[in-house]
């Protein structure tokens, strides 16, 4: 056979295999959580980890029920804050600002997508903080240390905003002038535009952004972990504190070894993370496709 | 010219970023017939279309000196409403670009933004428009499945149809043949025939023979100047002008 063919084969085949691998870390990752957290397993049903709420490692009592909350807790608030501001910052600088000012904008956003998670927390400390203790909470509850579900989201919001605002501002980049000639030119205002038209054709592509960015807030952990008070409770209230899955890891990484069980319990978190954000994929991966079929197609 | 005019440009120049697009143009466009603008790629045909209905405004770097009239109102100026503007006129872009929603809610599209909001009204003219542009009968069960599982041709009569909903003076054609089937480009140029009773048609085109079918009047461009403006028989058969016999014989493109 010809060199030059047995080349070509050989660079196919590499890039298949090196594709093959780098998926198979999703199985494999998957199958080492399991086995690490098997143990727990003994002794514990699956029902009653995920349904009951006291968590006393050293009583051998497991209920994961606490920091699946804190996780939604803080992700929701995130991407409630976080999705409407960037939708409208995504859209003043694609559809409205001049070329100079996007110019100088979308550099300065990525430039707040490179800081460091752990400044992110500090800030949360000394800034939301404040402001959630002293001037937000009182307005609804009597006392509020502060550090709460809705300090984490909101700092997770300010994390995860740079990438929003770019992914969107990039699907709304993609819209052709053409669709939006079209709707100008039966005398529609440029609002009217983006709001029925623009919006619509987007919206599929700004859904799959959402999606990303939860998935990324889902697993933040020292920033979350830093402002968001870690009581194993339920929260109940934007003003309670939480204790998300990673945070739960990180925190308590270091002594796992001393407890019976407490390794495995922390594997098991690990893989209730993966899992929840498996199946976050999967179905707005669902989702997605049902709207691009409706809208579209 | 036997007709008076709709459209009166007077002394319109246009730059974008810095190149001199179209150059002291003056024209006068017929009132209730069929204008071509021909002229060979990147002499400013499509750039004079949309300073008729001021689809520049949202390019970057355009300036446009001069004025449009369109009957008696200046549309670059200063107090001019847009929307207003645009309302009056119906564009047919190069493709088809149906709105992502359905068939019934493109054309009832404009209708709705300028008011109207009752179904009954909306039906009645949904209905008009579409047997206007021969739709009715290809569309009429599935008025509620998405334009854009329309073929190419019926999208491009939808949006011709869209455009017809907001009661315009005026239709712009941007090329708006040059996507489609041999069918279905002559059921288009079929409808500006019939249309140009009721309408002020001004097409662009670079098909010479499209031009010839369709047209009374013609306007070659070229280089962002008007060179010669007149009835179709005489301006390709008789040009007057040097540059018109040539690009009418196929000697510049």
């Amino acid at each position: 056979m010809n060199i030059r063919i047995i080349k070509d084969k050989i660079i196919a085949n590499a890039m298949l295999i090196l594709s093959v691998a780098s998926v198979s870390f999703v199985f494999l990752i998957g199958i080492g959580l399991y086995w690490r957290a098997a143990p727990l397993f003994e002794g514990h049903t699956l029902f009653s980890l995920f349904s009951t709420s006291e968590w006393a490692p050293s009583k051998g009592k497991f209920g994961f029920y606490p920091f699946i909350m804190g996780t939604l807790w803080v992700t929701l608030i995130a991407i409630a804050v976080a999705l409407p501001l960037c939708l409208l910052m995504a859209i003043y600088l694609t559809e409205y600002a001049k070329p100079g000012i996007r110019k100088v904008i979308l550099p300065l956003v990525n430039i707040l997508a490179g800081i460091p998670p752990v400044i992110y927390g500090v800030w949360g400390i000394f800034f939301v903080v404040p402001i959630v203790r002293e001037y937000l909470a009182p307005q609804f509850i009597e006392y509020s240390s502060g550090y709460t579900v809705l300090t984490g989201g909101v700092v997770l919001a300010v994390m995860t905003f740079p990438i929003l605002v770019s992914i969107v501002s990039e699907v709304l980049r993609t819209i052709p002038k053409e669709l939006k000639d079209a709707s100008l030119s039966l005398g529609a205002t440029k609002w009217e535009t983006i709001k029925k038209v623009v919006l619509k054709r987007a919206f599929p592509g700004i859904m799959a952004a959402a999606v990303l960015a939860v998935s990324r807030a889902f697993g933040e952990t020292i920033a979350v972990l830093m402002v968001c008070g870690n009581v194993p409770v339920a929260p109940t209230s934007v003003f309670d504190a939480g204790y998300p899955l990673p945070a739960l890891i990180a925190n308590n990484f270091g002594e796992m070894m001393s407890i019976p069980l407490y390794d495995s319990a922390l594997m098991f978190a690990a893989l209730l993370l993966f899992f929840i954000i498996f199946l976050f994929n999967l179905v707005s991966r669902i989702i997605l496709n049902r709207i691009e079929y409706k809208f579209i197609s | 010219m036997t007709q008076h005019p709709l459209i009166s440009v007077k002394d319109l120049n246009v730059h974008i970023d810095g190149h001199h697009i179209l150059k002291n143009i003056n024209i006068s466009i017929p009132d209730k017939s069929v204008t071509s603008i021909i002229g060979p790629s990147g002499c400013g045909k499509t750039t004079l279309l949309k300073t008729f209905n001021r689809l520049l405004d949202d390019t970057a770097n355009v300036t446009v000196s001069g004025s449009v009239l369109v009957g008696d109102e200046d549309i670059y100026a200063p107090h001019a409403e847009v929307t207003h503007i645009r309302k009056k006129m119906g564009l047919l872009s190069q493709r088809p670009y149906p709105l992502p929603m359905s068939i019934y809610d493109n054309v009832a599209y404009g209708p709705r933004i300028h008011g109207i909001r009752k179904k009954s009204e909306l039906d009645v003219i949904v209905e008009k428009q579409l047997k206007d542009t021969s739709l009715w009968n290809e569309v009429k069960d599935r008025l509620h499945t998405p334009a854009a599982k329309l073929s190419i041709g019926q999208q491009q009569r939808l949006c011709l149809a869209r455009g017809l909903a907001v009661k315009p003076e005026i239709i712009l054609g941007d090329e708006s043949t040059s996507a489609l089937d041999p069918i279905s480009t002559h059921k288009i140029e079929d409808l500006f025939v019939r249309l140009k009773e009721q309408y002020t048609i001004v097409l662009v085109t670079h098909i010479l023979r499209q031009a010839r079918r369709i047209s009374d009047y013609i306007i070659f461009v070229y280089m962002g100047e008007i060179i010669e403006f007149g009835p179709t028989e005489e301006v390709l058969l008789y040009p007057k002008e040097e540059l018109t016999k040539q690009y009418v014989k196929g000697f510049i493109s």
